[in-house]
């Protein structure tokens, strides 16, 4: 693909996701009272990707967001009401846009012509407002004449809501007068909405400016004089219409041309990360040499040199690692608005009603991550939507409110970012899951299990206890993909779920990626990298401290019993001889494990380097990394290891 | 050499009408994103001709044509308006308070050509 055909598509699915997130906003307010620049901003989005797409020659793309921008345009100004129905329409006109975006990614021009013909028959069908209050003689000729048709919309739309209009005349010096309007202007919109900004030179001193500011608010005139040091003239008095109080958003007029952001590829970003593993290494090669000149020439000043070379060599290293780690990141709110659009779409597509509780939207993460963790949250949520939250009937009987509630959270916690999709649905049915897994062959009819384990059967591939595969949450997709996709990038989900309250899946998953810090172990003759983040502990253990309970390997850790696993045994390699050992405490909670080794070798800082295909199949490890001295070594894919061994010791006693 | 000023909110329809009215000689083009820029590039230097957009956010084209027309050192400046084809109603309140003529956004190039060459009588 061309790189301005990739620029376009990227500029072109922002656009389509602040479009999508601003139609939620509107969702959201537009009955307690919505926000005229929420409707401006998203008629601007659509206006660009027109100017945008017709630029790039992707002639569907522009035709139909020209026929969208036309239906905005009369909501804009008010020929229009917005209501439940719109706001559908709208929504299947960003998925149709996003579609076709994609489908440029595929090489694909759509014919648009249906889509065109169904706006038109859209907009037909609305029918034409009333103007709204006459204005000619109630205000000066004078000002109507310079407002545009959108202003004069807002105009009548204040006094409808029965707000004052009112008229400052604000006069500045030339030299400065942007920074003092600017002021002006956020305070009238903090009291509020600025209606119009007329500039004059009439009857003011020469090197100034002057501003005639037309606005609407309810607040009483005292408190506009207090705030505004200008004179003010009322010219239409506040009525007691009985409207609600808007929620007053101080939003600025944002003009994203002139901000100073620029928009970078994730692909040079990565590059950039792999110059600076390879640098990683070069510098661990200067250490290396700097120890070995002290041991070979002693405190000499040339040693000391080096030695204060590598140290700085190593901070800067880390610095500009941080800051390009840095760049990537994103907040999590970026996806937590595509999953609500999915929700409501699919909420209702199945018509059940569903409230969405989002937490934490401002928690950051990789960029690369975020997307790679989109689609085994979608799929939660629509699993939730499907399966978990039930029919409204249903709810009632059970004594629950009607509307289901999704919740999404997100939270830093270390290393890793803690993402909860909570449902308040009818729970999994472990007995069936485990009827299941049983007619799978997963599990021997009479071995136990915990719930926990059991409900973990359903990330197993191929494992659905649903026969029916639903329009919503199915197409095939089970929960093993869910696993497989977090997996990939080093993350893990647990579920918990209580029959009638409810499931909950939480998924870890490391803030990013690329360089990692691990533990180097020796186990038999082979050395092995465990990354740091998920270890919690190193203890020294002797063999003869470990029990075997039920036929699992278990060691007493402060009275906690902790099932340990042998990676000797399940990699197969030769037993060490030695009574004194190590266990390498990882994961946390449920999932806390021991692992027993022969020997730590301490940190190194590595980049995981994939296997290739030649080894996808292979499970247990996470990939290879060089650790100089062009040593390479394994790394342990924590997850999938302890997963190997818990079913191996479960199904056919220790091996 | 003439200056024309450009006040338009849209870059690439900016950038479009740098490109257009370059074909036709050598200008000094001033682009203002806002009307505010507009503003402010005013006393800056003796323009030729200006075109305008007219939604805008705060200061309107409207309001920036009434403050161009109602200054006696900016009065004489050609204004042309920019804007699209649904404005109809704006446009026809631009040309009472003084531009001098209108081109329809998406224009064809030649339409702008005309009109510049035609007011700045080249």
């Amino acid at each position: 693909m061309s790189s301005s055909k990739k620029e376009f598509i990227a500029e072109a699915e922002d656009l389509l996701e602040e479009s999508g997130r601003l139609i939620l906003e509107i969702q959201d307010t537009f009955q307690t009272g919505l926000n005229p620049d929420t409707i401006n901003a998203l008629f601007r989005s659509i206006h660009t990707l027109k100017g945008l797409s017709g630029l790039f020659g992707h002639q569907g793309i522009a035709d139909l967001s020209h026929a969208l921008e036309s239906l905005l345009d009369e909501i804009r100004l008010g020929k229009v009401d917005i209501s439940d129905e719109v706001i559908r329409f709208l929504f299947n006109n960003i998925d149709i846009l996003r579609s076709l975006v994609e489908g440029l990614g595929k090489d694909k021009e759509q014919d648009v012509s249906g889509h065109l013909k169904n706006i038109e028959i859209f907009r037909n069908s609305l029918a034409g407002k009333a103007k709204g209050p006459e204005l000619k003689g109630i205000i000066d000729e004078s000002l109507l004449m310079v407002l545009s048709e959108y202003e004069e919309h807002r105009l009548r739309a204040n006094i409808q809501e029965g707000k004052g209009i009112y008229l400052a005349k604000a006069i500045f010096q030339l030299a400065d007068f942007d920074k003092s309007l600017e002021d002006i202007t956020k305070i009238i919109k903090s009291k509020g909405e600025l209606i119009s900004t007329l500039p004059i030179s009439a009857n003011v001193p020469p090197d100034s400016i002057g501003f005639n500011l037309m606005f609407g608010s309810n607040q009483p005139v005292e408190t506009l004089k207090e705030v505004i040091k200008f004179d003010i003239e009322n010219l239409i008095k506040t009525k007691d219409v009985g409207v609600v109080p808007q929620p007053q958003k101080t939003q600025d007029a944002t003009l994203k041309s002139t901000t100073t952001t620029v928009r970078v590829d994730i692909e040079k970003l990565d590059r950039i990360l792999n110059t600076i593993g390879e640098l990683t290494l070069a510098k661990g090669a200067v250490r290396r040499i700097g120890e070995e000149l002290i041991e070979t020439y002693g405190h000499s000043p040339l040693v000391i040199d080096v030695h204060k070379i590598s140290q700085t060599l190593e901070k800067r290293l880390a610095e500009l690692q941080n800051q390009v780690l840095e760049i990537r990141m994103v907040p999590i709110g970026q996806i937590f608005s595509r999953l609500a659009q999915v929700i409501r779409k699919y909420s209702r597509e199945v018509g059940k009603q569903i409230e969405l509780i989002m937490y934490g939207e401002d928690t950051e993460i990789d960029k690369y991550i975020a997307e790679e963790v989109i689609d085994p949250l979608m799929h939660l949520v629509r699993n939730a939507i499907d399966h978990g939250i039930e029919p409204a009937e249903e709810r009632k009987r059970k004594g629950k409110r009607e509307a289901g509630t999704i919740i999404l959270k997100a939270s830093q916690r270390g290393n890793h970012v803690i993402i909860e999709a909570k449902d308040d649905g009818r729970g999994i049915d472990i007995q069936r899951v485990k009827e299941k897994a049983i007619e799978k062959g997963l599990l021997e009819k009479d071995a136990e299990f915990d719930e926990k384990e059991i409900i973990d059967f359903i990330f197993t591939p191929g494992f659905s206890t649903k026969e029916v595969v639903s329009e919503v949450s199915g197409r095939g997709v089970g929960m093993d993909v869910v696993k497989e996709k977090l997996s990939t990038i080093g993350g893990f989900a647990e579920i918990d779920t209580e029959k009638d309250r409810g499931t909950t899946a939480t998924l870890t998953i490391p803030i990013t990626l690329a360089i990692v810090k691990a533990l180097l172990i020796r186990v038999g003759a082979m050395k092995f990298a465990i990354p740091l983040t998920s270890i919690s502990e190193t203890v020294v253990i002797s063999r003869n401290e470990l029990q075997t309970v039920e036929g699992k390997e278990v060691y007493n850790l402060r009275g906690e019993m902790l099932p340990m696993t042998n990676i000797g045994r399940v990699f197969a390699l030769a037993e060490s001889e030695s009574e004194k050992s190590f266990a390498v405490v990882v994961g946390s909670g449920n999932r806390k494990h021991g692992l027993i080794v022969d020997e730590l070798f301490g940190q190194h800082e590595i980049v995981i380097k994939s296997l290739g295909e030649y080894f996808a199949g292979f499970r247990g490890f996470a990939g290879a990394a060089e650790i100089g001295k062009h040593e390479v070594i394994l790394v342990i894919d924590i997850d999938a290891l302890i997963e190997e061994s818990v079913i191996k010791q479960k199904t056919k006693g220790v091996l | 050499m003439k200056s024309i000023l450009i006040v338009e909110d849209s870059a690439t329809t900016r950038s479009l009408m740098r490109a257009v009215i370059e074909e036709i000689g050598d200008f000094n083009i001033v682009e203002a994103p806002t009307g505010f820029d507009a503003l402010k590039l005013l006393p800056s230097q003796d323009f030729d001709l200006i075109a305008t957009d007219i939604n805008m956010p705060d200061i309107n084209g409207l309001e920036l044509i009434n403050f161009i027309k109602n200054n006696p050192r900016y009065s004489n400046i050609p204004l042309i308006i920019v804007t699209t084809e649904r404005s109809e109603e704006d446009k026809k309140r631009g040309m009472a308070l003084g531009a001098t003529a209108y081109v329809t956004k998406p224009f064809k190039a030649p339409e702008l050509q005309d009109i510049i060459r035609k007011i700045l009588n080249l």
